[in-house]
């Protein structure tokens, strides 16, 4: 199936619930409103003629320096889905407060939701609703903050052992 | 130069000698650098030739702690550790330039140079180091062993 | 009168009596692996719950190698970015080089030349054998075979020769560029490839009479760390443990880039998904790397040789001259399409390698030095505020990696810096994975399990 199909397909099964869509460069994209998360991955995976079976990557995305974007929504989380059978792509991706940074949790649908989740709060201090060990992936417990958050400073260094320069 | 202290120099060149031909070394990898220790380690380089061909996993067997590769603040305790658990007398050598100064990564996450956490006697630059700069190295800390006031 | 026949008794049974192991009221106890520990290559902390020397469950802590790379590559330029992904997958830079400069190419919207399509395919497959190479010698050795781990990494040296003719670097080469590679390959590059080959090929053969089939290898490794074709699917594993677990997914035939549809190969699978099968996949694609870099060395296009004005082949040191002293009639505004080379100057006039738009690419060394807009040209794309600027919008381009899907994922705010650079990192997967490949087995059977996904720190983390 062609990207375009499947966006005709989420947009004819979810109707309003899908924000927006692009294709941008061939990726073909799906921003959902976060109601409607849960039941657009579920769809995506379990309806035959998608069957998005590999969760490839779930990241986010610091919008609160990008030109024009500054006082919308401040977190994109997007989740990149790949299909073995039919051999197709789609981004879906849902838009987040930063004093409401909360998502569903896609682990039940892929485990490999655990550790993606696991680092998307570490790096951007989202949580994910019904995670069940939402603890931080790369950095130590010690560390405060979120380091990927466009205001976390590159350097702002905090040492468990010896000077922190 | 009285008789005892000339004793004691040649037993130190003695125990110099001795020493500087069987580095038990400890290798902790971490990083990219570890590529390039391993080639030093095979065949082509053979770092035995320096009487330094056999790794002790054990620091409490080990003489010489290779640091190979960054370092980061989350590891950073470990190799103290590490370091710690090392018995006199023991060396440091810094492999790589993350592990001489942080390299380019300076940001948060990265040790800027492991001499903030332990004390290194020699610094191998390098991103990573080419096997024919760590054996250099090598040759300097064997003349820093040989040279140096042997405790025994 | 009959004899029952008794009931073989397993190896296990055998060292601990009948149900030993098996959770007969013990205590558990728990063991700590890493972050430091000296048969595993890579700093990761399992920690494990033991019933006699049964895993039974285990926690995989990661992290210890957490290097910044995403935030370090929002500091500079775009192209300032390719020494940060060499040390993603230190094993294999090149794949991580070439996987995010065309992801900013996508993300641009251009093109690279056919000639750079096949540098890329060829430098790729090189930089697969050698991971390769690592992955299967280390965890040979972490089982005692030293004798292979000296063999494979002879067989390294041998391919590092290349790397080094072509990029000048061992290791860490930050050889590719957005719009192309940093330099074309050198004169008599394919008679020292496929000499290089044949020396590989022999260590592999070697390998192969060495261990496969080997019975200590085998008790090791057969129906160790096996992991279900559904559950690898479900983790998002890709690469040799997808295809050693029966999946015949690999980027390069289901999305095809650079010269992989221009040339033939299989994709070598195995069913069982267990260490042996991971092992034998992975022997089975260094071959199809070489076959793969052998055709494209015999296919790659000349492209158009430079020449000036009248048609003349261009000698660039002459055309520096010249340039220096101000002598360009006839000369100026012909564009001079020399790619930047190791030998600068002094080498004789090549083919064009990168993608000829001067938003991206910076000018040939004669270009810049021997006419003002190639002196422009190269100003405006290294001053701050200005060099490659993509339009806003946001790209993933995936390609295979050594562990499977390497994909960058690029947002552009329209500046000359990244606004977000995101590598899904291949490795991160298959550990996320491993508590269910070590549960339920022995403790020792760890370390084979743990070569065989052959975790890189530097990817892992980033």
């Amino acid at each position: 199936m062609d990207g375009a199909a499947i966006l005709d397909e989420l947009r004819a099964r979810f109707g309003s619930a899908v924000l927006e869509t692009h294709d941008h460069r061939g990726d073909h994209t799906a921003v959902v409103g976060r109601r409607a998360l849960r039941d657009v991955l579920t769809f995506c995976r379990d309806s035959g003629a998608l069957a998005f079976d590999v969760l490839m990557d779930l990241t986010a995305v610091d919008y609160s320096k990008f030109p024009g974007r500054e006082d919308g929504p401040r977190f994109e989380v997007v989740y990149h889905l790949y299909s073995i059978a039919h051999n197709h792509r789609v981004r879906v991706k849902v838009r987040v407060d930063e004093d409401d940074a909360l998502v569903p949790t896609a682990n039940s649908l892929w485990p490999i939701a655990n550790w993606f989740e696991r680092e998307v709060w570490d790096m951007f201090g989202i949580r994910f609703d019904g995670h069940p060990d939402l603890r931080r992936l790369l950095m130590y417990e010690e560390f405060v903050g979120h380091p990927l958050r466009k205001d976390y400073p590159i350097t702002r260094r905090q040492p468990l052992i010896g000077p922190a320069h | 130069m009285g008789v005892g202290s000339f004793f004691t120099s040649k037993l130190d060149e003695a125990i110099g000698w001795a020493r500087k031909y069987s580095i038990f070394q400890y290798p902790f990898v971490t990083a990219c650098c570890g590529m390039e220790y391993m080639a030093t380690a095979c065949s082509h380089y053979d770092v035995d030739r320096f009487g330094a061909g056999l790794p002790r996993f054990s620091p409490r067997q080990a003489d010489v702690l290779f640091v190979v590769g960054t370092i980061s603040h989350k590891m950073a305790p470990v190799l103290k550790r590490i370091y710690d658990q090392m018995t006199e007398p023991k060396w440091v050598v810094a492999f790589g330039v993350c592990t001489c100064t942080g390299g380019f990564y300076d940001n948060y996450a990265t040790v800027q140079g492991i001499d903030t956490i332990i004390p290194v006697d020699v610094y191998i630059p390098g991103c990573p180091p080419r096997p024919e700069s760590v054996l250099d190295g090598l040759m300097k800390l064997q003349d820093k062993i040989a040279t140096q006031v042997q405790r025994y | 009168m009959a004899t029952t026949e008794p009931r073989p008794t397993t190896t296990r049974e055998f060292m601990l009596g009948e149900g030993g192991g098996t959770g007969g009221g013990s205590q558990p106890m728990h063991l700590g692996v890493g972050p430091q520990h000296p048969a595993m290559h890579g700093i990761i902390r399992i920690t494990t719950e033991l019933d006699g020397e049964m895993i039974t469950k285990s926690d995989v802590e990661i992290g210890y190698l957490h290097r910044a790379f995403e935030k370090d590559c929002e500091v500079g330029g775009w192209n300032n970015a390719i020494p940060y992904t060499d040390r993603l997958n230190y094993v294999s830079p090149l794949i991580n080089n070439f996987g995010y400069a065309n992801a900013v190419e996508k993300l641009l919207g251009i093109e690279v030349t056919e000639r750079c399509t096949y540098i890329r395919t060829i430098m790729s497959e090189i930089s697969r054998v050698c991971d390769h190479l690592t992955c299967v010698g280390a965890s040979a050795m972490e089982l005692g075979a030293f004798t292979v781990f000296l063999y494979m990494i002879k067989a390294r040296e041998f391919l590092w020769e290349l790397v080094e003719a072509v990029t000048g670097a061992r290791l860490t080469i930050s050889y590719g560029r957005v719009g192309g590679v940093k330099a074309d390959l050198p004169d008599g590059f394919a008679a020292q490839a496929k000499k290089a080959f044949a020396e590989t090929r022999l260590v592999l053969a070697e390998v192969h009479r060495l261990l496969t089939g080997n019975r200590i290898f085998m008790d090791r490794m057969v129906g160790v760390g096996r992991l279900s074709r559904e559950e690898t699917i479900a983790y998002a594993i890709t690469g040799p443990l997808l295809r050693a677990a029966g999946v015949g997914y690999d980027v390069r035939r289901a999305q095809p880039h650079w010269a992989y549809d221009r040339v033939e190969w299989e994709v070598p699978t195995q069913k069982d998904g267990d260490n042996y099968a991971r092992y034998l996949v992975r022997m089975a694609e260094m071959e199809q790397s070489m076959r793969i870099a052998e055709q494209a060395l015999d296919a790659i296009p000349a492209g158009p040789v430079n020449v000036d004005h009248e048609g003349r082949p261009i000698d660039p040191a002459m055309y520096v001259d010249q340039g220096k002293q101000g002598k360009t009639e006839g000369l100026l505004l012909v564009p001079i399409t020399l790619s930047p080379n190791l030998e600068g100057q002094g080498r004789a006039a090549q083919r064009r390698v990168n993608v000829h738009d001067k938003r991206v690419v910076l000018p040939p060394k004669e270009n810049a030095y021997g006419s003002i807009e190639g002196l422009m040209n190269h100003f405006m794309l290294i001053m701050e505020g200005y060099g490659i600027r993509p339009p806003q919008g946001e790209a993933y381009f995936a390609t295979e990696g050594a562990n499977g899907e390497l994909g960058f994922y690029v947002v552009s705010d329209g500046s000359d810096r990244p606004y977000r650079v995101r590598c899904r990192p291949p490795c991160l997967p298959p550990l996320a994975a491993l508590h269910r490949m070590i549960e339920g087995e022995m403790i020792a059977d760890l370390i084979p399990t743990f070569g065989s996904v052959n975790m890189i720190g530097g990817e892992l983390d980033r």
